[in-house]
């Protein structure tokens, strides 16, 4: 007798289900664990406690004193430069830029900036003010230099 | 007389899975690349002062220490908020576990991160207390602003 075999089929069909559902459960941990990432920054600041005893300063320019005053809720009410009423932080950067230059022959790199700042000042401001005095954004997004030497005064916490 | 089932209509459909599985794996593919490894600490109780200049970090920080600062005036560290007053026992445990391992605290990185809408005066106590446990090198996190 003949061994009769069934004709072999053309197409051979896959389940894919199995590797649907895996794909499905990838996708659906992927999208739960995304998280939007916010670029952020810094500003590097050095601050010792203060100078060590019996250090003298080399430093033959003093300091760009940066006052800050706040109004009645934290919000800003006045900026002031080495005493000198200032308008906003495009006129303290102005002034700065005048005072220390740009380019060659800069004084920037040696100049330091102390903020002094109202304690109930929001931080904000501070912030806006170390970009200010920090660098000039070109128009073309290139950054100018200015002072890298930031410090604080010390905090002033209001009486009572 | 039995009925003879019908040969006209197809009794199996075969949908074209193709395009489906395409699409998937794209979607697969999008989502390993936006992966975000990255450990770094963004809580979302804070917002940060916007600055164009704020210079994402080159590098990992050396011995970061980073203490969040809410405009309520307290400090988040390890998860918890707490007074700024009472930060300065947590930094003293932070500079033993260091000068343990033989680490420089000058050299450490305190990394702060306050929202725009706290006291000056608060951030300042805060750099104050770690400055008064030897640490020198600090970060003012800012979130970047494009300026657009």
């Amino acid at each position: 007798m003949a061994n009769k075999r069934e004709p072999l089929s053309d197409k051979i069909n896959i389940d894919m289900t199995p590797m649907i559902d895996v794909v499905f459960q990838l996708i659906t941990f992927f999208m739960l664990t995304l998280k939007t990432v916010i670029t952020e920054g810094d500003f590097d600041i050095r601050m010792p406690l203060g100078p060590s005893q019996g250090a003298v300063s080399d430093d033959p320019i003093p300091p760009v004193r940066v006052r800050l005053i706040a109004g009645p809720s934290g919000e800003r009410a006045g900026i002031s430069m080495n005493g000198t009423p200032v308008r906003d932080f495009d006129e303290l950067q102005k002034k700065l830029v005048d005072l220390v230059g740009t380019g060659p022959g800069s004084r920037a790199e040696a100049t330091e900036v102390e903020l002094d700042c109202d304690y109930a000042l929001k931080y904000d401001n501070v912030v806006r003010a170390i970009t200010a005095v920090s660098g000039v954004v070109q128009p073309d997004g290139t950054v100018v230099e200015l002072i890298k030497k930031i410090k604080f005064s010390p905090p002033k916490r209001p009486a009572g | 007389m039995a009925r003879r089932q019908s040969d006209d209509g197809p009794s199996k459909t075969d949908v074209d899975m193709t395009p489906m599985i395409d699409m998937t794996f794209q979607l697969i593919t999008f989502f390993v690349f936006t992966l975000n490894f990255s450990t770094a600490v963004q809580d979302e109780r804070l917002q940060l002062p916007m600055s164009q200049l704020a210079k994402p970090a080159e590098g990992p920080a050396v011995d970061p220490i980073t203490l969040q600062l809410m405009s309520d005036g307290n400090v988040i560290y390890m998860g918890e908020p707490l007074p700024v007053e009472e930060i300065g026992g947590y930094l003293e445990n932070e500079k033993r576990v260091m000068l343990g391992a033989g680490k420089n605290l000058a050299e450490a990185t305190v990394i702060v991160r306050a929202d725009g809408r706290s006291k000056t005066g608060d951030v300042q106590e805060l750099i104050k207390f770690c400055q008064e446990k030897g640490f020198e090198k600090f970060v003012l996190r800012a979130e970047y602003d494009e300026g657009k």
